[in-house]
Formats: C-alpha cells, sequence, structure tokens
C-alpha cells in the first residue's frame, strides 16, 4: 500500500484525467455518436425492411384467404343457383305434365262421352232406320209372300214346325 | 499490396526490436551482478520517466548512450517551470532553471542544490522538497498518443458511415466490437432506456485501455496501466458517473435500504456507503496489478535467459516467455473488458428503476 | 518483506486461486450443462472471478 501511494504521481494522475476525459468528449462528438447512429439506422432501416416483407407475406396470404374464401363463395352460388333452376325446371316439367295429362283426361273423357253420345245417336238412328227398314223390308217380303196362296201356306206351315218343334 | 508489406514490414520491426533491446541492456553487465540488473531493469521499466527512450547501452568508454527523445518538464515550483528533459541527463546531472536546482531520483524530480545532494531519512526515502510535477512524461506522451491515435481512427471510421451505411476498413473490424460492447456489455448492464448516455464513455475506456495495454506489450517499454495514477483517474470518472447520474432509488438503497429491519438499515448504510468506494477501488487495483504482475512476470522469465546462459534453460525460457505473451495478449483485452463491463454494471446500478421483488 | 507479510501474500494467493478455480469449475458445469447459455455463464463468471480478483489484490497490497 504504501508503494501504491510513493509510486502515485500527481502529474499522470492529472494529465490522465484531462486528456481521457478530453478524448471521451472529441470522440462522442466526432465518432462514438456518427458511428452509433450510423449503425443504428441501419438496423432500424433491416429491421423496418424486415417488417415490411413481414407484412406484404402476411398481407398476400390474406389476399389469397380472400381469393380462395370469394372463389368458393363463387361456387357456392352457382351451386345453388344451378339446383334452383333444376328445381325450377323439374317443377315447370313436373307441373306441365300434370297439366297435360288433366288436359289429356278432360279431352279423352269428353271425346269419349261426345263418341258415346254420337254412337248413342248412331245407335238411335241405326235403330230406327233398321226398324223402318225391316218394316218396309217385312212389308215388301209379306206382300211378295203372301201374294201367293201357296208360299203363304208353306209359310204357315213352316212356322208352325219350327213352333211346334221348340 | 503496398500497405499489406509496410505494415509487415513494421510487425518484424517491432519483433525485432524486441528482442534487440533486451540483448542490448544485458550484454555489457555480463560480468557485473546480473540479478540485480535485471531487477533493476524491471523496477526500471515499469518506471515512468521524463524522457522518451527506447533503450540505451554503453559505450565501451563506459558512457551511457541513449535511445529516444526528451519531453518537457513542467513542474509547479513557486510559478511554472518548463524546461526540456534533457538538462537532467537522464538523471545524471542537476537540472538548473532560474536559479532553482533540480535532480532526478528514482525517476522523480526534487528540488536540491547546485551540487544535487539527495538527502535520505531512514527508509531511504528522500526528504528533499518536491515540487509539483506535471510534467509530459513518456506515459503522458503515450496517452497523448492513443488518444490522438483513436481519435483519428475512430472519427475517419466515422466518416465512412456517411458514404454508405456499411462499414469499411478498419471500421469491419471494429464495428462488431463497438456492438458487443452495446449488445452484450451496455444492454443488459444498464437497460434499453439509459444505455446511451454512457456509450461513449464505455466505448473510449474499453478502446483507451485495450490498446494501452497491448502498447505496453510492445518493445516501446510503455508501461502506462500499471499506474496506479491512471488507473485511479479512470476508476474515479467511473465512480464519479456513477454517482452523480444516480437516481432516488439506488441512494435509497444506500442509505435506507427497504425490506430490511430499522437496525438493521442503520448498520447496512455506513457498509454500503464503504462498497460504493470499494467498487471502483477494486477497479483501480486490479487493472494495474493484473498488468503490473503481468509485465513483472514476463520480464523476469525473460531475465531468466540471461542468467541460465545454457541452451535448455534459456530456450525453455524463451517458450514460457513466449506463452506468457500470448497470455498477456488476452489478459490485456480481458483487462480492457472487465473494467468496461464492471464500470457497466455500476452505472446499471445507479440507473435501476424501482421495483417491488426485494 | 517480512516473513508474515509473505506468509500472508501466500494464504490470498491460495484462496483467491481456490475461490476462482471454483467459479471456473463450476462455470465450466454450467456450460456442458447448457451449451447455449455459455455467453451468459462467461460473462457471470468472468464477473465472479474479477470480484474475488480485486479483493485479493486489495489484500494483497494491504499485506
Amino acid at each position: 500500500m504504501e508503494k501504491l501511494i510513493n509510486e502515485f504521481s500527481i502529474g499522470l494522475f492529472f494529465w490522465q484525467l484531462v486528456l481521457f476525459i478530453g478524448l471521451v468528449l472529441l470522440l462522442r462528438k466526432f465518432a462514438w455518436k456518427p458511428i452509433l447512429d450510423a449503425v443504428e439506422k441501419r438496423e432500424d432501416g433491416i429491421k423496418d425492411a424486415l417488417d415490411s416483407a413481414e407484412k406484404a407475406k402476411l398481407e398476400m396470404t390474406n389476399l389469397q384467404a380472400d381469393n380462395e374464401k370469394l372463389l368458393k363463395e363463387a361456387r357456392a352460388e352457382r351451386e345453388a343457383m344451378l339446383k334452383e333452376a333444376r328445381d325450377i325446371k323439374n317443377n315447370t316439367i313436373e307441373t306441365a305434365k300434370g297439366e297435360a295429362q288433366e288436359q289429356a283426361n278432360k279431352i279423352i273423357e269428353q271425346a269419349q262421352a261426345a263418341i258415346e253420345s254420337e254412337k248413342k245417336a248412331a245407335m238411335e238412328e241405326l235403330k230406327n232406320h233398321v226398324a223402318s227398314l225391316s218394316l218396309e223390308i217385312a212389308e215388301k217380303v209379306v206382300r211378295t209372300e203372301l201374294s201367293n196362296k201357296g208360299k203363304q201356306l208353306e209359310l204357315v206351315e213352316t212356322m208352325l214346325a219350327e213352333k211346334t218343334s221348340k | 499490396m503496398q500497405n499489406i508489406i509496410s505494415r509487415k514490414t513494421i510487425c518484424l520491426f517491432f519483433l525485432m526490436v524486441t528482442a534487440f533491446s533486451f540483448a542490448k541492456e544485458e550484454k555489457h553487465e555480463g560480468e557485473g551482478d546480473i540479478k540485480t540488473e535485471i531487477k533493476e531493469y524491471i523496477n526500471h521499466h515499469l518506471l515512468d520517466t521524463h524522457d522518451f527512450s527506447l533503450t540505451s547501452y554503453t559505450t565501451d568508454a563506459g558512457e551511457h548512450k541513449y535511445i529516444g527523445f526528451p519531453l518537457p518538464v513542467i513542474l509547479w515550483d513557486n510559478g511554472l517551470k518548463v524546461f526540456s528533459s534533457s538538462k537532467f541527463h537522464h538523471g545524471e546531472s542537476v537540472a538548473e532553471v532560474n536559479g532553482d536546482y533540480y535532480a532526478l531520483y528514482h525517476n522523480k524530480v526534487y528540488k536540491t542544490d547546485a551540487a544535487g545532494t539527495i538527502d535520505l531519512d531512514d527508509h531511504h526515502h528522500p526528504t528533499n522538497v518536491k515540487p509539483i510535477d506535471f510534467s509530459i512524461t513518456k506515459n503522458v506522451f503515450t496517452i497523448f498518443l492513443v488518444g490522438l491515435f483513436m481519435f483519428v481512427m475512430f472519427s475517419r471510421m466515422a466518416k465512412k458511415y456517411k458514404t454508405g451505411s456499411m462499414p469499411k476498413g478498419m471500421g469491419r473490424f471494429l464495428e462488431p466490437i463497438i456492438l458487443y460492447i452495446r449488445d452484450d456489455i451496455a444492454v443488459p448492464n444498464i437497460g434499453v432506456k439509459k444505455y446511451k448516455r454512457y456509450m461513449p464513455y464505455l466505448l473510449t475506456v474499453f478502446f483507451f485501455i485495450w490498446i494501452i495495454n497491448l502498447l505496453g506489450l510492445t518493445p516501446l517499454g510503455v508501461n502506462v496501466t500499471n499506474n496506479i495514477a491512471v488507473t485511479l483517474a479512470l476508476a474515479l470518472i467511473t465512480y464519479f458517473l456513477t454517482t452523480f447520474t444516480a437516481n432516488k432509488n439506488y441512494w435509497g438503497h444506500i442509505f435506507w435500504m427497504p425490506g430490511v429491519p430499522t437496525p438493521m438499515k442503520i448498520i447496512l448504510a455506513p457498509i454500503e456507503l464503504l462498497g460504493t468506494i470499494i467498487k471502483p477501488f477494486s477497479l483501480m487495483i486490479r487493472l494495474y496489478a493484473n498488468i503490473t504482475a503481468g509485465h513483472i512476470v514476463l520480464m523476469s522469465i525473460i531475465g531468466l535467459m540471461f542468467i541460465f546462459k545454457n541452451w535448455i534453460g534459456s530456450s525453455l525460457s524463451f517458450g514460457l516467455a513466449f506463452a506468457l505473451s500470448l497470455l498477456e495478449l488476452l489478459v490485456a483485452a480481458l483487462q480492457a473488458y472487465i473494467f468496461t463491463m464492471l464500470s457497466a454494471l455500476y452505472f446499471g446500478s445507479a440507473v435501476e428503476e424501482h421495483h417491488d421483488d426485494h | 518483506m517480512t516473513i508474515p507479510n509473505i506468509v500472508g501474500a501466500g494464504l490470498i494467493v491460495i484462496g483467491a486461486g481456490l475461490g476462482i478455480g471454483k467459479i471456473g469449475g463450476s462455470a465450466m458445469d454450467a456450460i456442458a450443462r447448457q451449451p447455449e447459455a455459455s455467453g451468459k455463464i462467461q460473462t457471470a463468471m468472468l464477473i465472479a472471478a474479477a470480484l474475488i480478483e480485486g479483493i485479493g489484490f486489495a489484500a494483497l497490497f494491504a499485506a
């Protein structure tokens, strides 16, 4: 300890203090500040660039996701539309079919009714016609038949035979 | 290319001078008591001098010759006295300035008479009047040179950043170190919010100690950090920075330690107060002692080479000296790192915000 | 330097050596266990060693 105190030189202490503080102040102004600022600026720049890259990447993913979503929605919509159209079509066809059937049935019925009535009328007419015709024929036959005595008799005979054989 | 060659030449030159200067130093004392000579040489090497001499030798006529140049001596002794150290003739003669006589004794300036008598007391300490010595000694000169070197190097490095954001030249080597100090010393110890304030000091002190320690390993024979005055100045700056930037929380922890019973608070206060002084004191002692011890050991081992005087011992001590030099290279950086680290730690404790976990 | 001084200095060196050795050993253990934290462990180790060293030197100069 004594040696240390003996060795201590006030002049060296003074100069070291003065020179060193001067050096610190000088270097602070002319070296450390610019260097640290430049380094910091560069680091900030790098950080910003990285951040913006990250941001861009995120945006990209977002955009992609959006696109995907839109696409999906569009697809779903198309699907829905198609389905609706198909349904409408089917419905229309169904209704049309039913209506047509009905109409057809109606027409057929009407036709049948008309046919029936025509038939009836025709039958009636035919009946009447046949009756009058048969009457005429019968008159004529009877007239011709009964114009001849023999024949009249023969007829009676046959008829009687028929009746009796029965 | 030219650059590289010149750098290599300089390195080679230094290497040669190391071996050369030691060889020169020892050669002429072959017959005398070589152990005392080495001891004296080491002591001399560790001391500050008033001139800048690289090496010295003795001519056949017994005259000491020095290679170097004188430095100004500045004394405060009833007025400022400035004269060249060449007047001392390396301690061999008395310097006369305006009627006052000064002489060197163990590299310290004492006021004396025309005959240069130095009165010694029982402990071999001179009783002569010691003028206050503000001389530009070898160490002051070296500090100044290192400061100039650092200023030129770092301001040039700073200028390069103006043209582009990437470091160039020396900056490529220095920037990682600066970033290391910022990211691994300042920020974790002081905190993100307040580290910026201390960065200039931390960076300067790191590079200053490092460069000056490395310079101490060169054969220039300058040993700045093994002067207690230098390390005291550095430690004092750390102490004052800590003290004057400290916040309420720091003083609260010293004088009225929260979370302990009141009697303990009274006992703890002086201990803590003492602690604030011990911290820079240990900084001072550590740097001083490490560098001094390193130099003494290294030079003793180099000195062994001349004591053994046979090829086994000499080559062994040469290998040892080489290994130790490598270790000292590490120590030079390590001490700079530790000084910076601990300074940052103390600053950190001074500006630490209050937290409730204790 | 008197004999007690030398003995005291020796004791200090032994003590500080043991202390720093223990710190170094423990740090090695810790690094082996957690190699990824080696940087932090190294820093802590250096600080602890520096503190012991400081006390050691202070005592050495007092001796």
